[in-house]
């Protein structure tokens, strides 16, 4: 695509001036912005910052959630050749300061006084950190820092300047090239520092034209902007797709009216990590639950028809005339209403990635109408590798590559990519890039899988994570510590699990309990619990999780690969992993080393065949305050199954 | 962040005339006497705090000026005016806005509509024109309802905004209540005990809504409260009562300081 960012807001808004562009949703009404006056607003801040010295090729710091003038603030530094730099916006104070300090960052901007609070708080680490502009001056005026300044206040500057210099905006835009650097996105990173991936406006549109093109996505789509700004799947999603395929974007009015906003939009496209489809699914359960029996008995009436109907016509597959209508039926009395309900009647196209998916998760969307799809992708190879085609879903697949993409597998097992899309390289780091990129163009993904009989890429673990079982019956065998957690996630009452077993004689694995899920089962059983520590420790949840192992079991039994992996022992964990805690990525990965050496005693105790162990956790709260939480975990050995032979 | 201080704060503040004056005020149940000749001040855009153990006529002050009850003697001067005793009605229109300590909202009512009662001294179309939302009426409405969005922006009620009240938790209808007052556009907010019954996260956030209240739209902000830690974080300055009679008058520093208030309000050393 020889084309750049702002070049594609000037087409828009010279085009279609008067359609929308983005919406916010402010004071209770959905406020909407125009091309024109999105791009209106691009060229004052451009003006606005240049003026402020903002120079070609530095980076700009935006930080806060899916608000219209920070993806104005984006785009108008990418007008002037600016790079912007989105961080997470619930990172910590410290966690800001290697990224601001890598990139040489000057000039940022956030969101409100939060956002504020935390770039002043580490001003003295960060030196060069000489201008914070903010979009919401609540609660900031008696702030009285150098170089603290309004978003208003730079649009007025920026107005100023442009009605002096009415070319500049213009010329400086006409002087970008489509691969100069357009944005960098720090990877989270579950060990080390962050590290910075660089991308061109080219990479990050040629992979969003891709998406684009994939699922014919029209002008006409909207989509609702609720994940991390600093995360490229929501900039992908609500920036490079948005500025590619000219599509409205809608932003919520915060955080906690999500569920609101969505219903009220009605998205046509939607994305969302398995994370969320999956509390959405608790919520429906637990409330169906809750309902009158004549609610419930026909919900999962219907929902059984679903499960066996649904999938199989979404795919187009052959279903009988008398299944056709109780489907018809169902769908007129409890599948569309559920989708109203959620948000979703109008979902054309739906995502999913990141993470595995639970079939039965996988398959409730499906079946009640939703085409729920899966696509595989990364920060590096901005997004889309492989995506799953309407009519070939399935749970276990990640899908066929996309325009453009070819991928192998090396000899390690790992998945290689060469595509368009891939990042020009990790910021002042070659030593990182060139462990990545090959010299012929290929991109390690590190993940262990391969490409199918139907030609879908499936992949099983991180290169890295997937081990051997040393010593015991099972000496050798493959060990995806991945593989097992995800089985053991995609049962209701599991949030989380931490697998272990390399080098190890058996698999041992720490559960997160879902306190929602099993607080409501303990409920529904009269089982008293005096919060979170003391539910996870009742002997009635240890059966109900221990159930769910043994089943997990069973699974991996089936197939010989991975018979080696089933989980032998396992303890019930009494606080739950937080990624302020450090225990789980900033994007809600378990960090297996760290919780490894934060729980070590758990972990010895585990191989050591003790009943139960003590042990004390310091936790982070929301304020910063830290406290201890104690508790005497009991551990529990469960049932393994012998490998079922393939019917030969 | 920024350690400033109170004189400073002041300054940044612009706390300005005294615009309530309490004097010589002496309320009396039968044989009980609630209020012993109380007399303090009330500077424009400050956190006055009335502190003082159950039973000391925090509450009895504030229906005084509110004008629910009528002291026996003494006068309150509110913004020049000087009164005997007032009415709530007359007091409303005046500009004094209050919250209650055991909520007073409409229950079955959305969070939306119980904010919007609080316009009601200004809704100036007649009921007809109401009903029938005609033409002037409507456009009036509308002005009205960005008033409150305003306020449910404010306070963070985004989510209840259409969820009846009684549904709420007890904290957020605290805020709702508090919006309600805000709705009045008072010059003078009286509080009673806004964080009673809370938990420790809810008073934190109702702590930065007054400060927020007082800051942002410079609202003056009479709070009874008894916990005395958030009192002394909040408040510019703060009358001590304790059986009716005051007995400290000044700023949190001043006045945690002053023996007698050690005595009858903390007690004494263990």
């Amino acid at each position: 695509m020889e084309t750049t960012f702002p070049r594609l807001l000037l087409a828009h808004a010279a085009k279609r001036p008067h359609a929308a562009a983005m919406r916010e949703k402010e004071y209770g009404i959905w406020q909407t912005f125009t091309w024109a006056r999105f791009a209106s607003m691009v060229e004052s801040v451009a003006c606005g910052l240049h003026d402020a010295g903002l120079q070609r090729g530095e980076h700009m710091v935006v930080v806060g959630t899916n608000r219209p003038r920070l993806y104005a603030m984006m785009l108008a530094a990418q007008s002037i050749g600016a790079i912007p730099v989105p961080l997470y916006q619930d990172a910590a104070a410290a966690e800001c300061v290697f990224p601001i300090n890598n990139a040489d960052v000057r000039f940022a901007l956030a969101e409100d006084q939060e956002q504020v609070d935390k770039l002043l708080e580490i001003r003295a680490q960060c030196p060069q950190l000489s201008a914070i502009y903010y979009d919401d001056p609540r609660g900031l005026r008696n702030y009285n820092e150098p170089g603290l300044h309004s978003l208003d206040s730079l649009i007025a500057a920026g107005e100023a300047f442009a009605r002096e210099h009415p070319d500049f905006f213009r010329a400086e835009v006409d002087k970008a090239s489509p691969d100069d650097v357009a944005a960098m996105f720090f990877t989270s990173g579950t060990t080390g520092n962050p590290k910075g991936v660089v991308h061109s406006h080219r990479t990050l549109l040629d992979r969003g034209s891709a998406g684009q093109e994939f699922d014919k996505l029209t002008d006409k789509e909207e989509v609702l902007a609720y994940l991390p700004p600093a995360w490229i799947g929501q900039n992908i999603f609500s920036y490079a797709q948005w500025l590619a395929a000219g599509y409205v974007v809608n932003c919520p009015e915060s955080a906690s009216t999500i569920a609101i906003d969505l219903k009220e939009i009605g998205p046509t496209y939607y994305f969302a990590p398995p994370r969320i489809f999956e509390g959405l699914l608790t919520t429906v359960m637990i409330r169906m639950e809750d309902a009158g029996w004549i609610k419930r008995t026909m919900f999962h009436k219907f929902m059984d028809v679903a499960k066996r109907v649904g999938p199989a016509l979404r795919d187009r597959k052959p279903v009988g005339s008398a299944d056709r209508v109780l489907y018809a039926i169902g769908n007129l009395l409890v599948y569309g209403p559920l989708r109203n309900n959620l948000g979703f009647s109008r979902v054309r196209v739906a995502y999913t990635a990141g993470e595995a998916i639970g079939p039965d998760l996988f398959t409730f969307y499906r079946s009640i109408g939703i085409n729920l799809k899966q696509l595989y992708g990364s920060t590096e190879t901005a997004v889309f590798v492989c995506l799953q085609p309407d009519d070939q879903v399935r749970a276990d697949t990640v899908g066929v590559p996309c325009r453009g993409v070819e991928i192998k597998v090396n000899e390690r097992g790992e998945v290689m990519v060469r595509s368009p899309g891939l990042l020009k390289g990790y910021y002042k780091n070659p030593e990182a890039t060139n462990e990545v990129l090959t010299a012929d163009g290929w991109y390690h993904t590190n993940d262990a899988g391969f490409i199918d009989a139907s030609g879908h890429l499936k992949i099983i673990d991180r290169v890295k994570d997937v081990g051997r079982i040393a010593g015991g019956p099972n000496d050798g065998a493959m060990f995806a510590p991945k593989y097992v957690e995800n089985k053991l996630k995609f049962f209701p009452y599991i949030k989380e699990a931490v697998a272990y077993g390399d080098g190890r004689e058996r698999v041992c694995a720490m559960i997160n309990i879902d306190f929602d899920a099993v607080g409501n089962w303990a409920e529904r059983r009269g089982l008293q619990y005096a919060g979170y520590t003391d539910l996870a420790q009742k002997p009635e949840v240890y059966a109900l999780i221990k159930d769910c192992v043994e089943k997990v079991n069973a699974d991996l039994a089936a197939d010989e690969r991975l018979a080696g992996s089933q989980v032998s022992r396992f303890l019930v964990l009494h606080k739950e992993l937080d990624a302020d805690d450090g225990e789980l990525t900033r994007t809600n990965k378990v960090r297996r080393g760290y919780i490894a050496d934060k729980y070590l005693v758990l972990v010895d105790a585990l191989y050591s065949g003790k009943t139960e162990q003590h042990v004390e956790t310091q936790v982070k709260f929301e304020d910063g305050r830290t406290g201890i939480v104690a508790a005497t975990l009991k551990i529990v050995d469960a049932k393994v199954f012998d490998p079922v032979k393939a019917a030969a | 962040m920024n350690m400033t201080s109170p004189a400073e704060i002041a300054a940044v503040k612009k706390i300005g005339d005294v615009i309530l004056h309490v004097d010589n005020i002496s309320l009396a149940f039968g044989g009980v006497k609630a209020l012993a000749d109380i007399s303090f001040d009330v500077r424009e855009h400050e956190i006055r705090a009335i502190i003082g153990p159950n039973g000391a006529g925090k509450s009895s002050m504030l229906n005084c000026i509110n004008g629910v009850y009528q002291p026996q003697e003494g006068s309150i001067t509110f913004l020049g005016k000087t009164f005997r005793h007032m009415n709530p009605h007359q007091v409303a229109q005046m500009g004094v806005a209050r919250t209650f300590q055991n909520l007073a909202l409409f229950k079955g009512m959305s969070v939306l509509d119980n904010i919007m009662t609080g316009r009601n001294l200004r809704i100036k179309s007649n009921l007809l024109l109401q009903a029938l939302r005609i033409g002037p009426a409507e456009r009036e409405e509308m002005r009205h309802r960005e008033f409150v969005e305003h306020i449910i922006d404010f306070l963070e009620i985004q989510p209840y905004r259409k969820v009846p009240v009684g549904q709420l938790p007890y904290g957020l209808q605290k805020r709702v209540d508090l919006g309600r007052a805000l709705a009045m556009e008072p010059r003078l907010l009286l509080l009673d005990e806004p964080m009673a019954g809370m938990n420790v996260e809810e008073k934190q956030d109702m702590c930065r809504f007054v400060l927020d209240v007082n800051d942002e739209f410079g609202t003056t902000v009479v709070l009874i409260e008894h916990d005395m830690g958030v009192v002394m974080d909040i408040s510019d300055r703060v009358v001590v009562l304790d059986y009716g009679r005051k007995i400290g008058d000044g700023p949190p520093e001043e006045v945690r300081a002053n023996p007698d208030v050690i005595r009858a309000y903390l007690g004494t050393t263990h």
